[in-house]
This record gives structure tokens, C-alpha cells and sequence, in this order.
């Protein structure tokens, strides 16, 4: 069956963009192969008639509305296995994030379907759908062919958000009952913020840190090479660090965190994992500096830098600092 | 309570990763080791013991891999497990994410275990995904990327970063988790503990003996072919400055920004 399934996400009332995507690139392949684009909620009341109408816009012809806990994989789970079942799509596609990765993942066990994760493009091939994932620290593609249900895993911002200008889309209601285990997780809180609110999102020059740093103290080097560039700068952080308490939550590049294109971004102490990189690969002028030279990072920065971030960080402080003196 | 920790073995970092061209999968021959994520999540289990909030009579390594695998269940025992499970059959060779969880729940539901712990990820394929296929299978509540966790009225309370922030989800018994890196520093195996671990009670079993049906695994038995691989679009090499002399260095990255003005 040609038709499509994605998964959006919501949070206070507004649809998660990365979901959008899926949308978009559902609706996109599904009209390749002949099919439609449908999508998936849950949630409670502010998932109104309005708001999953607005899925029209971005492809998605019909979408199914279920009554259930926000922000948890496996009651999802369950209404899109009773949603494929009832309509028989033959591919599941979510966008980047981790709910998608483990809705997809316990989907796939559910309707013993074969899944791919962190994929960058989807194609049509021969009436089918086909998934390329880049792999070894992306020095590889892998391509999967599904039998029966494909579920694609897209990676964080792979694919784009586009507006067709489509009608509204049809709601659906799902009732269903959840599984036993679905209702033995409950969220207590969501969506905590910690530490200060930065916004590192507009800025022309990133100074970022991470647990090369070696602690959070490490962090002043940045801020000051940060505060040397002047202007629209400022430090962000990776995610271990941040989970680490060093460095605050909005502060963070990557997969969980914001996704960044400064003019400069300058990696202290970053390894460069694929969580990272999806975050600030499209920065203009990318500048490592890492001890090791075998970090990932250097692979796809312009210019790389193997030595200690304690001997050259002041230096280059003050450097920059008479450079834009003189 | 009975913890059973999930681990594989995965070839060492320092070993370059490649997929073996005759049979498309990766080529896992080479040095391997305990996959680091791994430690992260025996820690977890250790620190649960320790805690005291709930008794944890057994830690349980668990594996599905090649007769080599047994040099990662000897590092999770020395670092903690009392015994180690081996999951051993060839038919079980290339089987896709789904087939594995399904594998790996075949063996763990053979031991009923109140947790299963695992790592975020594996060093070698990068799946973030086996807890959640794993869970389904056992019909459990599961969450991964945990970086917090702890038992609070017989239960779990886990915290996690998600897609708009912090997460607090209360999770009960019998439960996946998949922890995060941020979780725990492990700790260094003694040198007593890595000379004890093989004396620890190790059982292997093939597919047949926990009822596993061959025909939804290996290979065959999986839903998705990967292949045909390909080289991704050549990105130019960055310059690479090796740190001497760091006023020579620190001179030469100036130069390139001012190119570049970025000053």
C-alpha cells in the first residue's frame, strides 16, 4: 500500500517542526508511489479541530486524533498500530528526535516491520520507498529496502518543512485502549528548563564547549574568546556537558538541543558525534580545536586545529582582541 | 530484585569500522571490546544495588553475539554482574534491529527479570533503538536516554532530556531502560574482579533452547536489506593546523579568519 503514516509531535499547543518535515516528506514520496499522507496525534484538548486541520498545509490529507498522554512513546505506538491495521499503509516516517526513534523502533516490533534510523533521504524506486542512511560516522551510505510496513527514522532537520498550500485535512478520532505496559509510564513534568535562558540561535559568532573543556570552570575560556569577538556572540555547549550541569540547557547544539548556522562556529573540546553535528552543520565557517586527532569533528570542519584549548584559548582571546584593537 | 544488563561487544574504537564488501554487514572481526555505552549501564545497576531503596539480589549480563562475545560478558562481570547469559547461534547472524529485540526478549523472558538496563546506543551500528524493540516484545514500559534515575515508591523515576526540555516520567516494574552517557561515571573493574570473572557462572544458549523461531531472524528472517552501499558526496577537507608552537598557530588561525572576515 502506497500510503504514508507520520507522527506529529506537540507541545503546548504548537506542532514540532521536525514533525512538519515528516510531513512534508511524506507527502512528497507518497505522491511518488501513488499514495497519500496521513499523520498521527495524541494527545488532550489542545489538539483542537483547527490546529491538526493546519496538517493540510503540509501535505497530509487525513489525520488520525487520539485521547492519550503527551510526550510518551508507547501509548503512540498503539494507535498507530491500530491506525496501519485498520488502513493498511506500507510506511511509517517520523522525523528526528528521540520520540520518533522509539516510536519507530517499538512500531517495528509490534507489526514486525523492518526500521531504519537516522535517515537523510527517502526516494521512490520502482513504486517502492527506499531509505539512505549514512553510516561509520557517515563515511558510508546504507540503503534499505522494506518488505511489508517500512518505518523510516528521520535524522534531526533531514527533512524540510514545506508548505503546498494544501485544504484543511480531515480529523479522524481514534478511540482505542491502550495496552497494559502503555499505561505503567506517566510523565510527572515535561519540558523543564534549566539553567539560564540564552539565545544562542541568533548569533553570527558561537563559541562552543564541550567536555574537552574539562569542567564547567573550563567554560570561562569560552565565554571569554566569546566576549573577545564582541558583537552578536556567544558560548553554546554540547549535550554532555549540559547534562553534565556545566553549561545551561539553552545553551545546547544538537539533536535535543537548537540547530544553529553562525557566520563562526568555533568547537573547543568537541569530538563532533553525529548528535552534535546535525546541529551546526550548516554553519558557515566551521573551526575545531581538539587534542585528539582522530575526533570526528575534524572531518568536516574548514579549518581544524590538534593541540591543548588551554595553551591556545587565551592566546586566541588575545589575539582577537588586538586584532579588532588595531 | 532480579537486573538483567544488556551488553554487546563491538569492535574497539581505536579499530577502523568498515562493512565487509562480500556480505554487505559490518565487519565485526578485529579487536573488540565491551561497548562503552554498555559500562554506563552496569553502573546504573551497581549504583541501584548500593542504594539500598530496593534490594537487588542479581545482576544479570545478557548478550546475543559469536563465541567472541564472551570477552565483553567477562568485562560486565568484572565490572559488577554475578553471572552472564550468552545468546550463541548462527542463525542469528545478520539479523536486522527487529530481529535482534526480538532475539534478546526470547532470552530475557527466559530469566524475568524486574529491569532491564541498557546503553543509549551501540559503538558500532549507532542504534539507539534495541530498548524500545526490546520492550515492546516483553510488553514492558520503557523509556531511554535516561540520565537520572531512581526508585521512589516502588517505582522508577527517571529523568531524561527531550524534545522541549527536561523530562520526569515515573515508570513501574518490570520496566526497559535505556541509559544515557550523562548518567554515571563507571567505575574501574579491581584487578580482583577482572581475574574472578571468568570463574563466574556463565550459560550459553542457542536459538532453539529458549524458543526462538528461526524463521524471524537472521537474515532471512529480517524485514529490511540494507545495501549497496555508497560513498557519500565528497566534502573538501578542512586545513589542518598541528599545534607547535601556539603564537605560531594562534597567528596562522587569525590570518584565516581575517581571510575570511570573520573579525
Amino acid at each position: 500500500m502506497p500510503d504514508v503514516l507520520t507522527y506529529v509531535l506537540h507541545y503546548e499547543g504548537a506542532l514540532n517542526k521536525n514533525s512538519l518535515g515528516a510531513v512534508s516528506e511524506g507527502a512528497a514520496r507518497a505522491a511518488e508511489i501513488g499514495g497519500q499522507c496521513h499523520a498521527v496525534v495524541v494527545g488532550g484538548g489542545d489538539l483542537t479541530d483547527e490546529l491538526c486541520q493546519t496538517l493540510g498545509n503540509y501535505g497530509a490529507t487525513k489525520v488520525f486524533r487520539a485521547k492519550g498522554p503527551e510526550g510518551l512513546a508507547q501509548p503512540v505506538i498503539d494507535v498507530m498500530a491500530k491506525v496501519i491495521d485498520e488502513n493498511g499503509h506500507g510506511y511509517a516516517l517520523f522525523g528526528g528526535g528521540l520520540l520518533g526513534f522509539e516510536i519507530g523502533a517499538g512500531l517495528a516490533a509490534r507489526q514486525k516491520a523492518g526500521v531504519t534510523m537516522e535517515v537523510t533521504t527517502v526516494r521512490a524506486e520502482d513504486g517502492k520507498l527506499v531509505a539512505e542512511r549514512p553510516i561509520l560516522g557517515d563515511s558510508k551510505i546504507s540503503i534499505s529496502h522494506y518488505q511489508g510496513l517500512g518505518i523510516i527514522i528521520g535524522r534531526i532537520n533531514a527533512f524540510e518543512v514545506k508548505a503546498t498550500g494544501g485544504g484543511a485535512a480531515e480529523v479522524v478520532d481514534v478511540e482505542l485502549e491502550y495496552s497494559p505496559w502503555s499505561t505503567r509510564a506517566s510523565m510527572v513534568t515535561r519540558g523543564e528548563q534549566r539553567g539560564a535562558d540564552v539565545d544562542i540561535e541568533g548569533a553570527d559568532v558561537l563559541v562552543a564547549g564541550g567536555r574537552g573543556l574539562g569542567k564547567a570552570e573550563g567554560f570561562q575560556l569560552a565565554e571569554d574568546l566569546a566576549a573577545a569577538f564582541g558583537g552578536n556572540s556567544a558560548v553554546a555547549a554540547t549535550r554532555a556537558v549540559v547534562d553534565a550541569g556545566w553549561y545551561p540547557y539553552a545553551a545546547q547544539i544538537g539533536q535535543t538541543g537548537k540547530t544553529v548556522s553562525p557566520k563562526l562556529y568555533l568547537a573547543a573540546g568537541i569530538s563532533g558525534a553525529i548528535q552534535h553535528k546535525v546541529g551546526m552543520q550548516s554553519s558557515e565557517n566551521i573551526v575545531a580545536i581538539n587534542k585528539d586527532a582522530n575526533a570526528p569533528i575534524f572531518e568536516f570542519s574548514d579549518l581544524g586545529i590538534v593541540g591543548d584549548l588551554n595553551k591556545i584559548l587565551p592566546k586566541l582571546t588575545e589575539a582577537v582582541k588586538a586584532k579588532k584593537d588595531s | 530484585m532480579k537486573i538483567c544488563v544488556l551488553v554487546k561487544e563491538v569492535p574497539d574504537a581505536a579499530v577502523e569500522k568498515r562493512i565487509d564488501p562480500s556480505t554487505g554487514r559490518m565487519d565485526r572481526s578485529g579487536e573488540k571490546n565491551l561497548n562503552p555505552y554498555d559500562t554506563h549501564a552496569i553502573e546504573a545497576a551497581m549504583q541501584l544495588r548500593e542504594g539500598g531503596a530496593v534490594q537487588v539480589d542479581e545482576i544479570v549480563a545478557v548478550t546475543m553475539g559469536p563465541e567472541s562475545a564472551v570477552r565483553a560478558l567477562h568485562k560486565a562481570v568484572s565490572l559488577g554482574a554475578d553471572r552472564s547469559l550468552h545468546l550463541s547461534d548462527g542463525s542469528l547472524a545478520g539479523s536486522d534491529v527487529g530481529a535482534t529485540g526480538y532475539a534478546l526478549s526470547k532470552a530475557l523472558a527466559k530469566e524475568q527479570p524486574d529491569l532491564v538496563l541498557l546503553g543509549q546506543q551501540s559503538d558500532d551500528g549507532e542504534c539507539y533503538t534495541i530498548g524500545a524493540v526490546v520492550a515492546d516484545y516483553l510488553q514492558m514500559p520503557s523509556l531511554t536516554q535516561v540520565i537520572k534515575m531512581d526508585v521512589d515508591s516502588g517505582a522508577l523515576r527517571c529523568e531524561r532530556q527531550a524534545e522541549y526540555g527536561y523530562d520526569t516520567v515515573q515508570v513501574e516494574f518490570p520496566a526497559v531502560i535505556a541509559v544515557g552517557d550523562a548518567i554515571n561515571e563507571p567505575r574501574y573493574p579491581s584487578l580482583k574482579a577482572i581475574m574472578g570473572a571468568k570463574k563466574k557462572p556463565l550459560e550459553t544458549v542457542a536459538a532453539g533452547d529458549i524458543g526462538i523461531d528461526a524463521s524471524r531472524v537472521g537474515a532471512e528472517g529480517s524485514q529490511v536489506q540494507c545495501g549497496d552501499f555508497k560513498a557519500p558526496p565528497a566534502k573538501a577537507a578542512g586545513q589542518i593546523i598541528e599545534d607547535e608552537d601556539t603564537g605560531e598557530t594562534v597567528e596562522k588561525i587569525i590570518a584565516w579568519l581575517d581571510e575570511r572576515k570573520l573579525i
